[in-house]
């Protein structure tokens, strides 16, 4: 524990640090040396096209797939020199929000939660686990589902389960798969709402990965472009599409004329 | 930069995607066993599996166990009568049932029933992300999802066998019974009395092999579905013809073996 805290001093304020990434598929170059930088506390919003590697990003980060080649650093430890128990035990500082959600379908709403809690944390009573359930869903505003069955759930609900499950472990950094995808535009501004609500309430470093603007301009402080491959641009909503580069300017006046 | 992924075939696309199943299946099965002795062992999900296999197989199995103990009666009957030798008839159905019928028939509606739906879960877990969301939790889903359901197979598997061989002797004596005046006792001590511990032990060591067998293959084919809803239906296919073939071949094997032992 001392050593993460030594490292993590090490890395400046860097939550996530990524180097020279390279992801293939075959004959497909997904990821063409790819640098990254998630400072603590921040959000930060991944833009760009789809198929342009946005989610095979933040596989990486979670050990789902591994690099070609590459650094990634997160917390302060460098993920390929992490044995099965090490890396299980830093995924247990990351949430991640699946596309989909990805929700248990053969649980209710309250075995989705308790889930991963109980099969994390030993010795917890059932008053214990009810609590977090009940705090958890309580944050995201679904309370009054607890005892439903999740096909049960809109797709609203559905995000805001999936974002629940994950906070019931208390991660220091959130990673958000397209939170907004397939959402009606009412639904979209309530999940906006509740990604920057969960960082101020659990002091998040977040990363988001979406192709929605108005999403990356709500929820995030800083945004990275991410085209052909490669980081493009990366700074403030204004600094990236103030631009005059020409793959930046389509993507901003496509998303606007939407 | 060098293309790690980029790919050239040995032999062709087919054959290399053929031998890398094979290898993907070895390597599988090691891990199972890696896995299998190992805590944590989540016994409650076993036991949870075992109910969801065994409890809900036995209506079938006890109707199709009762039929076929009827069906192989009735068939055998004239064979023996040609001979003068009816009164061999529960021995007969005793050897037949429990050495062969019983294992070979429970296996292969387990290889419909359970293995179609262990196979269908895993796969549309896995095409929804849900072992991913699992991993991701640091739960391993090997453990939780593979180990649980093989065991809860080499469990279930091996006592409905055992009592579709009994179901199936009941049906046997329900035949004889129409036709002669037996009793339900006579044909039993008749049925066993020409089963050694011998066949006992290897119709309890098919069943264990075909269980595990039915477990593993619906496992690593839901484990590894792709191509969304297709791609389940696919690997669901898959299991059950899988499954089916190895227990026949499985059989074939330790008939072989019993039969050196028996005769050695």
């Amino acid at each position: 524990m001392e050593n993460d805290k030594i490292q993590y001093r090490n890395s400046g304020d860097a939550v996530i640090k990524i180097e020279g990434l390279y992801k293939s598929f075959g004959e497909l170059d997904v990821l063409k040396g790819v640098d990254l930088t998630l400072r603590k506390g921040e959000n930060l919003a991944v833009l760009g096209k789809s198929g342009t590697g946005k989610s095979v990003l933040i596989k990486l980060l979670v050990g789902l797939l591994k690099p070609d080649r590459g650094n990634i650093t997160i917390l302060g430890q460098q993920l390929d020199s992490l044995s099965p128990r090490e890396l299980n035990a830093l995924r247990l500082r990351i949430g991640f929000s699946f596309q989909n959600s990805a929700l248990y379908d053969s649980m209710s709403v309250y075995g989705n939660l308790s889930f991963p809690l109980t099969m994390n944390v030993k010795n917890l009573t059932k008053r214990q686990v009810d609590d977090a359930v009940e705090e958890a869903l309580d944050a995201v505003g679904l309370l009054d589902k607890i005892g439903r069955r999740t096909e049960e759930l809109s797709g609203g609900q559905r995000k805001r389960l999936g974002i629940a499950r994950t906070l019931i472990l208390k991660p220091e950094i959130m990673l958000y798969d397209e939170p907004t995808a397939g959402l009606d535009p009412v639904t979209c501004i309530e999940i906006n709402s509740l990604i920057v609500e969960m960082q101020q309430k659990y002091k998040t470093s977040s990363i988001v990965i979406t192709h929605d603007l108005t999403c990356a301009k709500t929820t995030c402080e800083r945004i990275a472009m991410l085209l052909n491959g490669k980081f493009l641009k990366t700074g403030t909503f204004e600094e990236v599409f103030r631009t005059e580069e020409e793959q930046i300017k389509q993507f901003y006046s496509y998303n606007f004329t939407i | 930069m060098d293309r790690a992924g980029a790919r050239k075939y040995l032999f062709s696309k087919k054959i290399d995607s053929y031998f890398d199943g094979i290898y993907k299946g070895y390597r599988f099965t090691l891990l199972y066993f890696k896995e299998a002795f190992t805590s944590p062992f989540h016994l409650r999900e076993i036991i949870n599996q075992c109910f969801e296999i065994g409890l809900k197989s036995l209506p079938l199995i006890t109707m199709t166990g009762f039929i076929i103990g009827i069906v192989f009666t009735k068939q055998s009957r004239p064979s023996l009568e040609n001979f003068g030798a009816v009164s061999w008839l529960p021995s007969l159905m005793g050897i037949a049932i429990v050495r062969a019928l019983g294992p070979l028939v429970t296996s292969l509606i387990c290889a419909g029933k359970v293995g179609s739906s262990i196979s269908a879960e895993l796969g549309s877990m896995k095409v929804t992300e849900q072992i991913d969301a699992m991993e991701v939790s640091a739960i391993n889903p090997f453990k939780y999802l593979v180990v649980t359901r093989v065991w809860a197979t080499s469990i279930s598997i091996p006592i409905l066998s055992f009592y579709c061989s009994c179901v199936g002797l009941l049906g046997s004596y329900y035949n004889v019974s129409t036709e002669e005046a037996t009793s339900l006792q006579v044909y039993y001590t008749n049925a066993f009395s020409n089963i050694s511990f011998l066949d006992l032990f290897s119709s309890l060591t098919k069943s264990i092999v075909f269980g595990f067998t039915i477990g593993i293959i619906s496992c690593y084919k839901g484990f590894f579905a792709s191509n969304g809803t297709s791609g389940v239906g696919k690997a669901t296919n898959q299991a059950v013809i899988l499954s089916m073939f190895l227990i026949f071949l499985e059989e074939l094997i330790i008939v072989q073996i019993v039969n050196w032992i028996r005769y050695f």
